[in-house]
């Protein structure tokens, strides 16, 4: 008579790598079962110990431990340990431990071995080291993902943009363009500079041919540079399909030049990517553009919420909605300037107003609060033009704050007369945080290396930024500093029940995601970024740019990518899930909470972050 | 420290050896045969089997069998690659409430076997370990009575009762003169209400075979936390 383990059989089929098992196969590995019992405190196994078998918790909790003795993992109920020293040599690899009363399934490592040959899917859950299996979750989850939300402009380039030089006649760009089915062309100017990869000078369009030639009846033998485009908008080949519809529609523009490198790779037009359906947030933004007074902007950023959550229903990712959060943040910034200047003239002087933190770095979410300064044109006067940035800037700040951006808690907004600086000021700020390091200052001013211009001359924060990155680069010390202050804020150990562990033993009952998952991933992007002196800002990108330069372990940029990814994507979720059930939204989250899908994958992303501020810590271990 | 009263038998080593003469049953000698541990052997060398029977009631005049589970284990190991269960064909009508407690039908127990024909495989199991229950009137007594009936001859054999050692631990607990002024009195001594002493989790009761699981994995626990691999098998046995 076959024997029925019914306990150790439901309780196995519960968990992965075993829910997937068909039938048969799950009755085989519930009959080899053996049970072990556990007091608390006790060695399972230890280093280099021969391991046969492969554990399965049934109760209790199990801690895993380095070489070194640090903790490495913490495990219960229905986890498993043993089985990277099963596929390797047979050896312990992590000494195994109990804090808690346990109860044991040892699992034979025959019927372990048949189950990774026979099962494809099982081989890959144990094969997986913690960050292979977050990897698998984030891009499984981003599968069925829509289109518009999670392609790349790059996908929509097919063929290369046609680029002619500046002195060409109109008719012959015409020719051009009809050969090559093309509606438009780039011009470039070959007796610019070519070194910074860039001497595209306008573009022509058909529209451009039949208004500026035809209709005005301009000679077809005229140079192209009489009736070009001169201004040149463009799109990073790494943009989303939907960051390119917000800036042809914000800029009522139809051709927008692909750039790699700084180089046109591609021109795309409004009809490659009309197929896309126009989305809630594009919608938006042209309406924040329509509103007439800051009243009327506060009002419209009620709706925001219901867009936010539309986005993370239509199952965008974080990247994405950090986009697409940042671009609405930034419209509502330029239309109160621009409604500013309506209301007090325009402004005496030149000036950039500067986005800082997560708005610069294309990373805000629903829960933000404003950081932003000016940079004011060197001639500026506090005598004659002090009052006018003052009322500006307030108008601005009071603006956002009734849009829902509460004040910077830091003070870090430009209402603030220290964050009124003109160009020479600022890089001199910046040269002394930079040249005279120390982690106390720096720890209040890590923002202002995530900075973007969003109204003026925004050109004035590129080369501000330039100033940076030249200035940061070889700074060893700096960069030190920086890491330091990264390191101060640790991920949790993992979660149990409904509290969270910390590392030291600690428990606690919620966990602050952007506190301690998204911010301090953030701080360890940014002292890689600048010390490979990339120019991107937002956190993916610039793990793009560090994987390119190397400096990390294989693959470690790549479990980076995903754990950033997954964190911000539980987070944004959990804000969404908020807002719908009319809760004011929060980075908290409470683990009874989490599906069992966040808990195991946010663990995973907690332990890839911890393994990056160890090796940020020796990386940069400059003495201070 | 235990209760001497309360144990069958004084030496089961030299006991078993007589009953191997005496017993005229081929298959009962043949269990007698293979004998059992020296007293003092330790618990860590010892073989035990975990024994569980759910029956149509509690008198096993009057009662049958009607499941029974058993798994082999040591203080380190359950085995449940050699785990067995079997129903077994009541002598008695199955009561409307012991199909409720077990959640045996009618229908399982139709063809069911009656004992004798599992009974070699029983005794195979059992001969030579030490079989652990908990609570052990039932599961002797209850074989002893049947093998009776069938045969003319019962049978005897030490076991190890977790509810025993669990009953002896919880009243030393609550002794003393501190304890009974505050009015404390020895917990629960079930199955379940045990296994939560020691962390162990809660399985669904009254399945043979889940119970004798449960059963096993308690002895190990109480082992843990109470005696020693080394501990005498003496020390547990009745």
């Amino acid at each position: 008579m076959d024997v029925e383990l019914l306990e150790i059989k439901d309780f196995i089929s519960q968990y992965a790598p075993f829910d997937e098992l068909p039938e048969e196969a799950l009755a085989e590995v519930v009959q080899s079962v053996e049970i072990s019992y556990f007091r608390a405190n006790t060695t399972i196994i230890d280093f280099k110990d021969e391991i046969s078998e492969l554990y399965m918790i049934r109760s209790g909790i199990v801690e895993l431990f380095r070489r070194n003795g640090n903790l490495y993992n913490r495990l219960d109920q229905g986890q498993l340990f043993g089985q990277m020293g099963l596929l390797t040599n047979n050896k312990v690899r992590f000494p195994a431990k109990t804090t808690k009363d346990t109860l044991l399934y040892c699992i034979p490592a025959v019927i372990f071995y048949d189950l990774c040959e026979r099962f494809e899917s099982f081989a890959d859950f144990v094969e997986a080291e913690d960050s292979t299996r977050l990897k698998q979750a984030v891009e499984s989850n981003s599968d069925d993902a829509n289109a518009l939300t999670t392609s790349k402009v790059k996908k929509l380039i097919t063929r290369e943009p046609l680029i002619v030089p500046i002195d060409t006649s109109v008719q012959a760009v015409a020719q051009m363009m009809a050969e090559e089915y093309q509606s438009a062309a780039l011009i470039n100017d070959p007796s610019l500079d070519d070194s910074e990869g860039n001497n595209l000078v306008g573009l022509i369009s058909e529209h451009d041919l039949c208004a500026k030639v035809i209709a005005a009846g301009l000679s077809i033998d005229s140079p192209v540079s009489e009736v070009m485009s001169t201004e040149l908008i463009s799109l990073d080949h790494n943009a989303y399909i939907f960051e390119a519809m917000l800036i042809m529609l914000r800029n009522n523009v139809h051709h927008l030049p692909v750039l790699k490198n700084k180089k046109p790779i591609g021109l795309i037009e409004v009809s490659d990517i009309i197929r896309y359906e126009s989305q809630n947030s594009l919608l938006f933004v042209s309406s924040i553009f329509q509103q007439q007074s800051p009243e009327d902007l506060a009002l419209l950023s009620k709706q925001l919420k219901d867009c936010f959550v539309r986005m993370v229903n239509e199952d965008a990712n974080s990247h994405m909605v950090g986009r697409a959060m940042s671009e609405i943040g930034r419209s509502f910034k330029q239309r109160l300037l621009e409604l500013a200047e309506e209301e007090f003239g325009p402004a005496p002087i030149p000036f950039c107003f500067l986005a800082l933190g997560s708005m610069a770095r294309d990373e805000q979410l629903m829960v933000t609060d404003q950081d932003n300064a000016i940079i004011l044109d060197n001639s500026y006067d506090p005598a004659v033009h002090g009052e006018y940035f003052e009322k500006l800037s307030h108008f601005v700040c009071d603006g956002l704050a009734a849009c829902g951006y509460i004040y910077c808690t830091g003070d870090i907004m430009a209402t603030n007369p220290e964050f009124r600086k003109t160009q020479i000021e600022w890089e001199e700020c910046f040269a002394s945080w930079i040249d005279n390091p120390n982690p106390k200052a720096l720890l209040n001013c890590n923002i202002f290396f995530d900075l973007t211009g969003v109204y003026g001359r925004i050109k004035w924060a590129e080369h501000l930024n330039a100033f940076i990155l030249r200035r940061a680069k070889k700074n060893n010390r700096f960069l030190a500093c920086l890491a330091r202050n990264a390191l101060n804020r640790k991920p949790p150990l993992g979660f149990f029940k409904d509290f969270v562990m910390e590392s030291d033993g600690r428990h606690n009952n919620s966990i602050n995601l952007k506190r301690r998952g998204t911010a301090p991933l953030a701080d360890l992007i940014r002292v890689h970024a600048l010390a490979i002196g990339s120019q991107s800002q937002n956190s993916f990108d610039r793990l793009e740019d560090i994987i390119e330069a190397g400096i990390l372990p294989k693959s470690k940029g790549e479990d980076l990518q995903h754990a950033m990814e997954l964190i911000s994507l539980v987070r944004l979720r959990h804000q969404a899930l908020d807002i719908e059930s009319d809760i004011e939204p929060d980075n908290n989250i409470e683990p009874e909470n989490m599906s069992d899908f966040e808990r195991r994958n946010l663990k995973d992303a907690f332990l890839v972050l911890s393994n990056a501020q160890n090796f940020l810590k020796y990386r940069y271990s400059a003495t201070l | 420290m235990y209760n001497f009263i309360n144990k069958e038998v004084l030496n089961w080593s030299a006991f078993l050896k007589l009953k191997a003469q005496l017993s005229k049953d081929e298959r009962l000698k043949k269990f007698y045969d293979v004998g059992t541990y020296h007293d003092d052997t330790k618990l860590q060398d010892i073989e035990f089997v975990a024994l569980d029977f759910e029956t149509t009631g509690l008198d096993p005049k009057k009662n049958s069998i009607i499941s029974i589970g058993l798994v082999p284990f040591t203080l380190k190991r359950i085995y449940c690659n050699q785990a067995k269960s079997w129903f077994i064909n009541p002598k008695d009508k199955l009561q409307e409430d012991s199909i409720i407690i077990h959640g045996i039908t009618h229908s399982d127990l139709k063809g069911a076997p009656d004992l004798r024909r599992i009974l070699d495989q029983l005794l195979e199991q059992l001969a030579g370990k030490v079989v652990v229950v908990h609570y052990r009137n039932i599961e002797r007594p209850f074989l002893d009575l049947h093998l009776r009936a069938l045969f003319k001859e019962g049978i005897v054999f030490p076991v190890v009762d977790t509810m025993q050692i669990e009953s002896n631990i919880q009243r030393k607990l609550a002794a003393g003169f501190l304890n009974r002024l505050r009015g404390k009195k020895p917990a629960s001594i079930r199955l379940g209400q045990s296994r939560k002493r020691y962390n162990l989790p809660t399985y669904q009761p009254h399945d043979a075979l889940t119970d004798a699981i449960a059963t096993a994995e308690l002895l190990q626990a109480q082992v843990g936390y109470h005696f020693s691999p080394d501990t005498p098998i003496k020390d547990l046995w009745l």
